[in-house]
Formats: structure tokens, sequence, C-alpha cells
């Protein structure tokens, strides 16, 4: 393991406090936590407050989208474990105005535990909690049997729908349904290359030979659906597009937003070159997408990878949530 | 078997030896079904039980039950905090009106299946505790016992947790909760607890 750390158990307590210097800005550290909040306080006045977290190692996720017109605070866990409920319980209490505190869970049985126990110390509390659990993830199995869908890169983009909704004054009631509609059409699926090391545990947390890829790995290392020798960008595309298509339905008459995500280890060249495929596989379906954007924003540490996100975009104030402006670090 | 405050510290120090010594093997086995991280998680959980007993000092079974199950809760994180810390909470609600162990144990069960949503046969640690809890009631509880209910996990397909993402691919891998819930009860039995 090689990496640019001190002792391997502070890195999450470390990183932390260099968010936080660094970007004062935006966001605040709560003592003896690791929860950021909005450093704009004001901005948080009368309205909802939105707060997600999870797991470290997916940086700039999730306090990289705190500030404001975006989430209010971010609660970070262990390295691919998820927060504790006193924390959570922190943060809700932390931007609670009055109006209530709406939480963005991806779906992983720990989050989901955890989330849950903090909602009802909230509760116990007289504030007013709800909340979605985001599972854009197709590449595996939605079924009863199993946890479910996971949550993924497409996180990010109802981080960005509920945070704007929030800010332009939605009651905790519209917030919850808008999150609701969100859902079913936000899909994402990766690929990757690498996998992540976590560093209290010094090794990767699976292998895959020099000319390997895997389809559909999670974000932190779960296993995908299939294993092959890496193709060119345009092939890889192709093989994705026909999962979200699927999925998704695409249709030339109606609008999308796409978000390409880098892993962690993939540089954006390679974003790039994907991006021009994406659009070029997109069009040749008749479909011209009224939002994209491509970087580094929901990571699996030092994953090589990407993943794609497509967002139908089935009322036309989504696209101005996605416009709305924001002041956070990594939007 | 009854608890008191003499053996529950007692089985709690075996049990968070037996976590320590056995990390690197807890995060192995997680490693090819899970995330990898089982074993620091649960040692990073009762390092702050052991932690906050000798600080805190509480008086009765109640508040050693309470102070182990608020430390997990807030040091392990993932899933297996929630889920001991909610066994643990559960114990320490009881042991107000009880501490016959196989009672609290019951409840404790209850407890996780609550949380988790998971069931006998959905390869977790609840496998090891439906096999195990009902030993304690009859005061039969063996260390065959133990390992036979840990070892059941390695044939099943995980249904809960992200090993459940793996589908027939889980067969053949130890649950690594069944394994630490293993170690729960072999503390039990070298504590003299049972």
């Amino acid at each position: 393991m090689k990496k640019i750390i001190n002792n391997p158990a502070d890195v999450v307590p470390e990183m932390v406090n260099g968010m936080v210097r660094l970007y004062p800005q935006y966001i605040e550290k709560i003592d003896g936590t690791e929860v950021m909040v909005r450093s704009d306080k004001e901005s948080m006045q009368g309205k909802v407050g939105i707060v997600s977290g999870g797991g470290s190692g997916h940086e700039p996720s999730h306090a990289g989208f705190v500030g404001k017109g975006m989430l209010s605070a971010a609660v970070a866990g262990q390295v691919f474990t998820s927060p504790t409920p006193d924390q959570i319980y922190e943060a809700i209490k932390a931007v609670d105005s009055g109006k209530g505190v709406f939480l963005v869970i991806k779906n992983y049985s720990g989050d989901v535990m955890n989330f849950d126990m903090a909602k009802d110390m909230a509760e116990m509390d007289d504030i007013e909690v709800k909340s979605i659990i985001v599972n854009d993830d197709i590449a595996v199995e939605d079924s009863l049997y199993t946890q479910g869908r996971r949550g993924v890169a497409g996180t990010v983009l109802m981080h960005k729908i509920l945070g704007a909704a929030a800010d332009q004054g939605a009651s905790l009631d519209e917030i919850e349904e808008l999150a609701k509609k969100v859902l079913p059409n936000l899909k994402t699926i990766g690929v990757a290359l690498s996998a992540a090391t976590v560093p209290e545990v010094g090794k990767p947390g699976f292998e895959l030979a020099e000319d390997e890829i895997e389809y559909g790995v999670g974000i932190h290392s779960e296993p995908g659906y299939r294993r092959e020798k890496i193709k060119p960008s345009k092939e890889l595309v192709a093989e994705l597009i026909e999962k979200l298509d699927e999925e998704l339905h695409l249709d030339k008459d109606k609008k999308y937003a796409v978000l390409i995500n880098g892993m962690g280890a993939t540089p954006l060249m390679e974003q790039y070159v994907f991006g021009n495929d994406v659009l070029d596989a997109l069009e040749a379906k008749g479909v011209k997408p009224v939002f994209t954007k491509a970087g580094n924003y929901m990571t699996s540490i030092e994953m090589a990878g990407i993943s794609l996100t497509i967002f139908e975009l089935a009322e036309d104030k989504w696209l101005e949530y996605l416009n709305y402006p924001v002041e956070t670090i990594a939007w | 078997m009854l608890v008191t405050k003499e053996n529950l510290e007692k089985w709690l120090e075996i049990f968070g030896d037996l976590i320590e010594t056995n990390k690197a093997y807890l995060s192995d086995l997680d490693t090819p079904i899970g995330d990898g991280d089982h074993g620091n998680n649960m040692a990073r959980g009762m390092a702050a039980v052991k932690e906050t007993l000798a600080s805190k000092q509480p008086e009765d079974i109640v508040g050693v039950f309470k102070v182990t199950a608020m430390s997990l809760i807030s040091k392990v994180g993932g899933a297996s905090g929630p889920l001991y810390g909610t066994a643990f909470l559960e114990m320490a609600k009881a042991s107000a009106k009880t501490d016959d162990l196989a009672e609290l144990m019951e409840l404790a069960l209850a407890g996780i299946k609550k949380r988790g949503g998971a069931e006998a046969g959905d390869k977790t640690m609840v496998d090891v505790w439906t096999v195990l809890v009902p030993k304690l009631k009859d005061n039969s509880l063996t260390q065959a016992d133990i390992d036979a209910a840990v070892e059941s996990t390695k044939d099943m397909v995980a249904k809960k947790g992200r090993a459940s993402y793996l589908g027939e691919r889980s067969v053949g891998h130890l649950d690594p909760g069944a394994v630490s819930s293993g170690y729960l009860f072999t503390a039990l039995l070298e504590a003299g607890v049972m």
C-alpha cells in the first residue's frame, strides 16, 4: 500500500480537518464529530435541512456538496463504513430550523440502519425527519430477497435537485414527494479497471488482471456482473448505454441529464474520451442530453473506473434545479 | 444461568480479546463477500467498550449493558454497529427486570432481527443466534454447537447485507458476522456465564 497518509486509523479525522480548514467558506465541523455543516447559517434559516453522508472514501462526496443551494450537512463515517447514529443525529440537530430535516441515504444495510436509528433519536426530540433511500445502480438485481440495488453516483444528482428545492423554500413533504418522483428516473452503471485499498486493510478489495475490467463493480469494490478483457472506450460505452436503455427506454422526445463520474484513479482525459463516446452513442439514438457533467463526484478511493448516470428529466423544473447556482467545494 | 456484574464484565473482556486476536481473520472473511472491514470495525468497537467501562465504572448489569451498547453504536458503524448495539441495548432495557441469560439473549436476538430484517437461513449472524440461544435455555451450549452453527453459514446463499449482491457466489464463504457472533458465545462459555 502506497498512500499519502499518517496513521491509517487517523485518515478520516485528518481528512475532515483538512476539508474544513481548506474550505472554511463552505463548511465547518461540529466539534467532537466527523459532521461537516454548512458555514453559511443564514442560508438555512426557515428552510428544510438536507443531510447526507456515508462511509468515507467517496470524496468529494458527501461534504463536497455541502453549501448554499445543496446539502446542509454531511456525515463522514469510517472508510467504506456507515457513520454512526449519534453523529447523524448531531447533523440533524445542527441543521434543523423548525421546518424539518430530509435525509438522503444510499441503499446499503449499514447506512439504512444507522440513519434509521438517528431518525428515531431525532423524532424523540420532536424534529420531523423524512428520508429517501437512493438505489440508482442497475448492475445488481432489485429483488426482495437481497438488499436491493445500491446507491452510487446518481445520489449526487439527488442532492442537487433536493438542495435547490429546499433553497427555494420547498416544505418537507414537498421534498419527500420530489425525491420519490426523481428516484425511478435516476439510473447508473459503472465499470472498474482496478480495486480500491482501504487504508486500515492495506490491500485491494479485489484483484483484476492487468488487461481485465469488471462491469458493475460497486463503490466499495462489491463485485459486478461480468469480467472481460479491456476494450476501446466506444465499446464500453455501448455496453453501458445498452444496460441503461433497458431500464430507461431512452426516447428522443424526452429530456435527459448525463453524469460521467470518475472512480478516483481514472484521469479526466479518459473521462472526456468516454464522455465524447457517450454523447455519440446517445446521438445515434436521437437523444441529445440537456445537461451534462463529468468529473470525480462519487469516488471509491483509488479505484480506476468510471460510471455513467442517465437521469430522465420528467419535469422541466428539474433542469432548473440542476442549473440552480450553488456554493460548494465540488459541484 | 444468571448474569452478574462480574461474569458479564468477564464475558465482555473475553469477547473483546477474541475480536482483537482475530481482527485480521474477520476482515479477511469479509473481503470476498463484503467490504473487508468487519474485524477492524468490531475491534474498534470493543476497544471503546473496554475503555468506557473502565472510565465510567457502571454499578450494575443494566449500566454495563448500556455502556456496551452505546459504545458499539457510536464506534463500530457499518451494519455491525447497529446490530450488535441493538442486541446490547435490548439486554440493557430488559436487565432491569431479569438477570436470566437465556431471556436476555432471546430479546437481543429479537432486536437484531427487527433492526436488520434478517431471518434464519439468510447467511447472517441471525443463523448463529437462532441455533444457540435455545441452548442457553436448557443450559446445554458447547463449543461444538458454536462451531457447527458458524460453519452452517458456509453453504448458505446470502440474502441480506452486502454479501447478498453475490447471490450464489456467496456460497462457500463463512459469514463474518456469524463468526464474530460465534466468539460472543465462546466468550460466554469461557467466562463461566454458561
